[in-house]
Formats: C-alpha cells, sequence, structure tokens
C-alpha cells in the first residue's frame, strides 16, 4: 500500500530530467548550433542563475523553442536577441549590456588594474630610490629577538 | 531513554551561552591586559580560548547527537533529516541547513582560536594577548548571530513522527564535505585578521610577523582550494550536464577569499624576507577575511540571488551586513591610522622578485574586484538604476580570464628572479626550454584538432608552460655541476621550493583541464532504442536496458549502458535519474567513466512514445585534469606548510625562546 502511494507520488513528479530535449533539435546543424550558442546567453527566469540550455524547467523549454522558431524564420541573431528582451526583458541576459550605467560594470576592472599599475609602479620606484638613503634599523635587542625567531 | 536525550540537547545549547560568555571575557581582558601591561590579565586570553573551543565542541556534538538519533523534538531535525537517511548524511545533515552550518562556521572559529593559543607560545605575551581577543570578538559577533537569529536548539512542542528529509541534492559525499573544508578555509582567514588587527594596535610589523601569518594563510588557502575543488567536481557529475563552474553567487563567495588568500601567501613571503609590502599585506590580510565575511553574507542572506529572499528573512541578512560594517569598518580605520607608521626597509630594483610579486598582487586583487562588482551588480542595478538584469558566465569569463592568463604569462618568469635585483634576459634564457616545449605542444595540438578554436592551444601552452616552468625552477635551485648530483640536490632542496614548484604546476594542470574541456567536448543528444548502437566520437554506446529501483530513501531509473570501441566493451555504466519521494525532488545521476584523457558522461532522460529513451552522450576530454590540478595545489601549500622552517613554536622551545612569558 505505501509502496504504491510512494510510486505513484514518483509518477506525479516525473518533471523532465532534461535539458534540451531530442524533439526540440532542429534539422539542420548550422541553425541549431545557432540555437544553443544564443541559448547559453539566456537566463531560464524560474530558476537560480541557471541558461536555459541547461534548464530543465518548463519556461526554459519554452524558451528554447520561441528561439529555435526566431532562427528558422530567418532572423539573425541580435534580431533573436532584441525578441527575446522585448518580451522578457534586460534580466533575461546573462552577459549585461553594456548601456548606461552597465558601463561601469564592464571598465571598472580595466580601470582598476590601470590604476594599480600606477600606483604599483610608483612604489616600486620609490624602493629603487629608498636605496640611495640610510634607514634607520631595528635596535640591537630587536634584531637579537628577530634573528632567535627566525630561527638563524 | 528520553530523559538523557533531552539532557544532551539542553546542555548543547547551555554550552553554546556558556561558550559566549567566555568569549566576552576573553575578548575584553586580554586587550586591556595588553594595553595596561598586565601580564595576568592578558594570560587569561589562552585557557579561554581552549574553554571557548571546548564548550562549542560539546554543543556541536549535542547537535549532531540528535541528529543520528532522529530526535524529532529539535524543529532542525524534523526540517532536514528523515529516518530513512543513511548515516552519512544524518551527520552531514547538521551542516546542511542553515543553524547547522553557523554552528559549524563557530566551531572553525574557535578551532583556530585555541590552535592560535596553543601553538601561539613563540609570539610576544602582547601580540598573543591581542589577537587571541581580536578572535574572541569575532567569536561574541558570531554567537550572538546564532544565539539571537540562528538558534539550532529550538524545540518543537508536538513532535512529529518523521522528519522532512534533506535536500537530496545535498545527499552525496562530495557536498557532505565540501562546507566543511569551505568553511576551514573561511575562518582560517579570520586568524589572518586577528593578527593584522593586533599588529596594527601594537603598529609594529616585520618579518617575524609575516612568518607566523604566512603558515596560517597557506592553511587557510589548502583548505579553500579543497573545499571550491569538492564543491566544483559535485556539480560535475550531480548537476547532470558536466559544467564545473558556474559563476553562481555562491561560488564566487568562495572565489574571492581564496584569491585575495594567494594574494596573501605572495605578499606575505615579501614581508618575511625583505620588509617591504607591509602595509598592503595587512590590507589584504583584512580584506581576506572581509571577503570571507561577505561570502556568509551572500549565502546566508541569499539577497544576491533575489533581493526578495533577504526581505524575507531581513533579520539575519542585517545582523551579519553589522558583523561585516563593525570589523571591516573598525579595521580599515585602524588601518588608515596606523599604517602610515608601517616603514618599508627592503630596497629592490625594478627587475626582482618584489616587482614580480607586485604585479602578482595586482592581478589577484584586481581579479577579485572584477568577480566582487560581477557578483553584485544586480543588486545595485537595481537598488540605484531600477533595472533588473542578470550578469552570468559570458561577462564574467570575458572579464575576468585575461587576468589569469596575464598571471599565467608571468608567474614561472616571476618564480625564478632573485630578490633585491634581477636580470630580466637571464630569466628569460633559463626559461628557454620551457617555452619551446610548451610552444611546440600548442603548435601540435593546433595542427591536430579539428576545429579552430583557439581556446584549446592557447590553454595547452599556458598549462604546460606552467608546468615546465616549475620543474625549471626546481632545476635552477639545484646549482651547478655534473647532472646526478644536481638531481641528488634537487631532492634535498627545502620542502617550501618543493611546495612552490608543484603549487605552481598545479595551476598549470587545472589551466590544462580547462582548456581541454572546453574546447573539445563532443556532445550527443538523441532518442535511442534499447539495444541500438549510436557512435559519438569514435566510441559506440549502447542502452542495453532501463530498470526501477529501490534506493533508500529514493526511488531510481536506472539504465544499463555499454560502451564500445570497436568490438570491445570499454565500460558499462548506470545513469540514473532518482526521485525523492519525501522532499518531492528528483536528481539526476550521470554514468561516468573517468579516464586520465577523457571522461565518458552518460545521462539518462525520459522514455519516449515509441518505446525508445532520450539519452545524452558527452566525450569530455582532460575533465579529471581540473580537480587533479586543485589536489596538486593543495599538495603544494602542505608541502610548504610541512617545511621545518614553520614549525616556528616547536623550533623556539628548542632553542628555549627567553621572552619572557606571562605565568601560567
Amino acid at each position: 500500500m505505501l509502496r504504491n502511494i510512494i510510486l505513484s507520488l514518483g509518477l506525479l513528479l516525473a518533471i523532465p530530467a532534461f535539458a534540451v530535449e531530442p524533439d526540440e533539435v532542429l534539422g539542420d546543424p548550422a541553425l541549431e548550433s545557432r540555437a544553443r550558442e544564443l541559448s547559453k546567453g539566456l537566463r531560464c527566469l524560474v530558476c537560480r542563475n541557471e541558461n536555459i540550455d541547461e534548464s530543465n524547467a518548463e519556461l526554459a523549454r519554452d524558451l528554447r523553442v520561441l528561439v529555435r522558431e526566431r532562427l528558422v524564420a530567418g532572423d539573425s541573431d541580435p534580431q533573436v536577441i532584441d525578441f527575446i528582451v522585448n518580451r522578457y526583458g534586460e534580466y533575461v541576459l546573462l552577459r549585461p549590456t553594456t548601456g548606461g550605467a552597465n558601463l561601469m560594470l564592464w571598465i571598472a576592472g580595466p580601470v582598476l588594474l590601470l590604476v594599480a599599475l600606477g600606483v604599483g609602479a610608483g612604489y616600486v620606484r620609490s624602493r629603487r630610490r629608498a636605496g640611495e638613503t640610510p634607514q634607520d634599523q631595528l635596535s640591537e635587542d630587536e634584531q637579537a629577538r628577530l634573528k632567535e625567531i627566525m630561527g638563524e | 531513554m528520553p530523559s538523557i536525550r533531552h539532557m544532551i540537547i539542553e546542555l548543547g545549547h547551555f554550552a553554546l551561552i556558556l561558550a559566549f560568555l567566555v568569549a566576552i571575557v576573553q575578548a575584553v581582558i586580554p586587550l586591556v591586559g595588553a594595553h595596561k601591561g598586565w601580564a595576568n590579565w592578558m594570560s587569561v586570553a589562552e585557557p579561554a580560548a581552549s574553554v571557548q573551543f571546548l564548550l562549542t565542541a560539546f554543543s556541536f556534538g549535542a547537535l549532531t547527537y540528535a541528529f543520528v538519533t532522529s530526535d524529532f523534538s529539535l524543529q532542525l531535525v524534523v526540517l532536514n533529516s528523515h529516518t530513512a537517511k543513511p548515516m552519512l548524511y544524518k551527520v552531514s545533515g547538521v551542516w546542511g541547513n542553515h543553524e547547522g552550518s553557523m554552528l559549524l562556521w563557530v566551531l572553525i572559529l574557535t578551532l583556530f582560536g585555541a590552535m592560535a593559543a596553543w601553538f601561539g607560545g613563540n609570539l610576544p605575551p602582547s601580540l598573543r594577548a591581542r589577537v587571541l581577543s581580536v578572535q574572541s570578538a569575532i567569536s561574541v559577533a558570531f554567537f550572538a548571530f546564532i544565539l539571537f537569529t540562528s538558534n539550532p536548539f529550538t524545540r518543537l512542542a508536538t513532535p512529529p513522527f518523521d522528519g522532512q528529509d534533506l535536500n537530496p541534492l545535498l545527499q552525496d559525499p562530495g557536498l557532505a564535505f565540501h562546507p566543511p573544508f569551505l568553511y576551514l578555509g573561511y575562518v582560517g582567514l579570520s586568524i589572518c585578521f586577528s593578527f593584522a588587527v593586533a599588529a596594527l594596535i601594537e603598529g609594529r610589523v616585520d618579518a617575524a610577523w609575516g612568518r607566523w601569518v604566512r603558515p596560517w594563510t597557506l592553511a587557510a588557502w589548502i583548505f579553500l582550494t579543497i573545499g571550491i575543488g569538492l564543491g566544483s567536481w559535485w556539480a560535475y557529475y550531480e548537476l547532470g550536464w558536466g559544467g564545473f563552474w558556474f559563476w553562481d553567487p555562491v561560488e564566487n563567495a568562495s572565489f574571492m577569499p581564496w584569491l585575495i588568500a594567494v594574494a596573501l601567501l605572495h605578499s606575505a613571503i615579501v614581508v618575511e624576507k625583505r620588509e617591504s609590502l607591509k602595509s598592503w599585506t595587512m590590507l589584504l590580510a583584512i580584506m581576506a577575511f572581509g571577503f570571507s565575511l561577505i561570502g556568509t553574507f551572500i549565502v546566508r542572506s541569499g539577497v544576491i540571488t533575489s533581493v526578495h529572499a533577504f526581505a524575507n528573512d531581513p533579520e539575519r541578512g542585517v545582523f551579519i551586513l553589522m558583523i561585516l560594517a563593525v570589523f571591516m569598518g573598525g579595521a580599515l580605520v585602524l588601518y588608515a591610522l596606523r599604517a602610515s607608521a608601517l616603514e618599508a626597509k627592503g630596497v629592490f630594483g625594478v627587475v626582482s622578485r618584489e616587482t614580480a610579486l607586485v604585479l602578482n598582487n595586482i592581478l589577484l586583487a584586481v581579479a577579485a574586484f572584477v568577480v566582487f562588482i560581477g557578483t553584485i551588480w544586480p543588486l545595485i542595478a537595481e537598488l540605484f538604476f531600477d533595472r533588473k538584469l542578470s550578469v552570468g558566465p559570458p561577462f564574467f569569463n570575458m572579464a575576468f580570464t585575461p587576468f589569469m592568463v596575464a598571471l599565467a604569462l608571468i608567474l614561472p618568469v616571476g618564480a625564478i628572479l632573485p630578490w633585491k635585483r634581477a636580470r630580466l634576459g637571464r630569466a628569460l634564457v633559463q626559461l628557454r626550454g620551457a617555452f619551446v616545449l610548451a610552444l611546440a605542444m600548442a603548435s601540435v595540438v593546433w595542427a591536430m584538432q579539428a576545429e579552430r578554436s583557439v581556446l584549446g592551444p592557447v590553454g595547452l601552452f599556458l598549462g604546460a608552460w606552467l608546468v615546465s616552468g616549475a620543474a625549471v625552477d626546481l632545476w635552477i635551485r639545484s646549482g651547478r655541476g655534473a647532472i646526478g648530483d644536481r638531481l641528488r640536490r634537487m631532492l634535498r632542496l627545502p620542502r617550501a621550493d618543493w611546495g612552490k614548484a608543484v603549487a605552481h604546476a598545479g595551476l598549470g594542470i587545472t589551466i590544462f583541464g580547462i582548456a581541454g574541456l572546453l574546447a573539445w567536448q563532443h556532445e550527443d543528444i538523441r532518442v535511442t532504442q534499447i539495444g541500438d548502437r549510436f557512435e559519438v566520437a569514435g566510441y559506440g554506446i549502447v542502452l542495453d536496458s532501463v530498470d526501477r529501483v529501490e534506493g533508500p530513501n529514493y526511488l531510481s531509473t536506472m539504465g544499463t549502458m555499454t560502451v564500445w570501441r570497436g568490438s570491445k566493451q570499454i565500460a558499462k555504466l548506470h545513469p540514473e535519474k532518482r526521485i525523492y519521494p519525501v522532499a518531492k525532488m528528483p536528481t539526476t545521476e550521470a554514468g561516468i567513466d573517468s579516464g586520465m584523457l577523457r571522461d565518458i558522461y552518460l545521462v539518462i532522460g525520459d522514455p519516449q512514445q515509441d518505446g525508445g529513451w532520450a539519452v545524452r552522450t558527452y566525450i569530455k576530454p582532460l575533465a579529471n585534469w581540473i580537480w587533479s590540478g586543485a589536489i596538486i595545489m593543495a599538495l603544494g601549500g602542505g608541502l610548504s606548510l610541512s617545511d621545518r622552517r614553520y614549525r616556528v613554536a616547536a623550533g623556539a622551545r628548542k632553542t628555549g625562546a627567553a621572552a619572557p612569558v606571562p605565568a601560567e
């Protein structure tokens, strides 16, 4: 009895455990590979940080089918993306646009790298110049203690 | 016997409250003692740290006991366990939830505090007292967090007959041990933080400080490396399509401290050997733990996955945010006041090991920053620009990868440059062989591969360059003379030298694996009939049968599949689709044939109307190299850690350190 209940529960729960299903795959390999690439850049809206190519959710499947329909209808890649973004908003894009405030996101790394390289170069040069002026040293006691700690 | 069982839970709860009180004492008394120079006040720190750890360990033990005996009068056990669950997962269920994982967090925090007390005999007494006080202040904050917002010992008035089971994705050996390692890493960095803050209070940082901090950083980094590796390996075999890294906020939360820990590891060398980069190293030590706290905040508040998750449970999120603000704010203010007093001593030329390590630190720190801004950008965009957007793998791959490529390119050169003053030309001549070898391998692969992918050859070049560069590093250190003599001397090099070379080679191997997997993976999706054979990249695959199998707490649809090379069977695999009725969740268990050069990765899907089954097949080249590289990196860290020079305390006891030690 209990076993039957568990089994029927199991059947009810038979959620598709699969991302791209065989029946979704397009006949034309070139179109299919474009569809796969596009899918990798689109977010499954009901999942946690999954793209629609990897997701098992129903909604992701709908989006995958939609992408393929647009491609078969002759849309270019950017046209497909525009179509999806118009419907679902920019939240669907895993690769954020560079427009508006997002510019900050994209240039933050390179800008900080340049600043860091500048500061680093300044530091290295100051260390080289420091060689020309004598530095004050540790006291003799401190030197002895240091030696001891360093095990020398 | 319910009475004993009840006693244990209540005693565990009581021990936790006592530990909280001990932590408050330890956070205050030794600090005052160090300030006033009162030895007996300072000497409170050491026994307090031990007691704090023992009390927390008892409390953790009590909770584990409740899970193991399935005590359903505890709310936490009801929500996360089930009598039919295998014993391993009853135990790992202790930390497979918010409250229990925070208890593990403080357990490790107090363990590190106690270890700093036990092995800190060589530290100047005032520094030791301050380190233990700061460490205990962190404990106070987290004990309060647990007791006031996330108490694992909450009882139910009417216990149910059985529990609701642990999330089945977590019922896996890889994930059972993933959190403890990660926490050992995260929390291990707290000791570096405490050392930095204590040194800033003292106003003195010297070579000895660098030497004290390095082993702790190294240990934390080893644990983080293993923890991240385990998590990535788990994602690979459990999530059903063989990805190994997703740039998920939770993953990034562990990756940022790792990057900063690597930077700290290297800059502390400069402090120890050359007495330079002191103030920068202080900042890194503070930031490393800061990123651990940010990671804890991200994971525990759920703020990044959805702002609404945060709103659902604002108490915990705000509490951790306050902890973050107090400790980071306090430490950074202290840093701003005192850092200028930390004078650099070492002098070096523009081309030198020091400069190479500065470059290493810049690349790692900026890379960590890129991960950070990418992780929090959706939050910033929503809060300030009213835009709901996602930042996913395409951004991180594009913005982060160049830093790692640059790092891998300069690493072998920097590793062999001498301190103080070096000649770049000389280093390049020494690395000539390594460069030619790496280039030759990349060219052969470029010519052989069917696709014109740049990724594969470039990754292969970097991997080979790092591994052969590490070999050159050891070879140079063996000095001059006959090959036999040099080999013998090479074997006798200090373990730290070997550790460095092994860890660097490990990075190369990981890069190798990532490039191979991304560039040359084969995928096949199809419906197959039972008994039919199909070919994928030279392998014949047959679905022999599909059966229904009952596990201890799940039902499985288990395929039996054979893999053939020509007419020779090379593997028999059992991909599964499981359903956990209690937790109402399906999981996929891929069938994987692991090999040196490739994994064959099979996933079974749904039955089709015509009697066939949906099947996914992947050939994943070099997949195992990714995690092997991580293990080798950790091994290198272990070798370094075991170097005689770091057993500071042991060495000091032998020579009878003369520093005045407070009466104990």
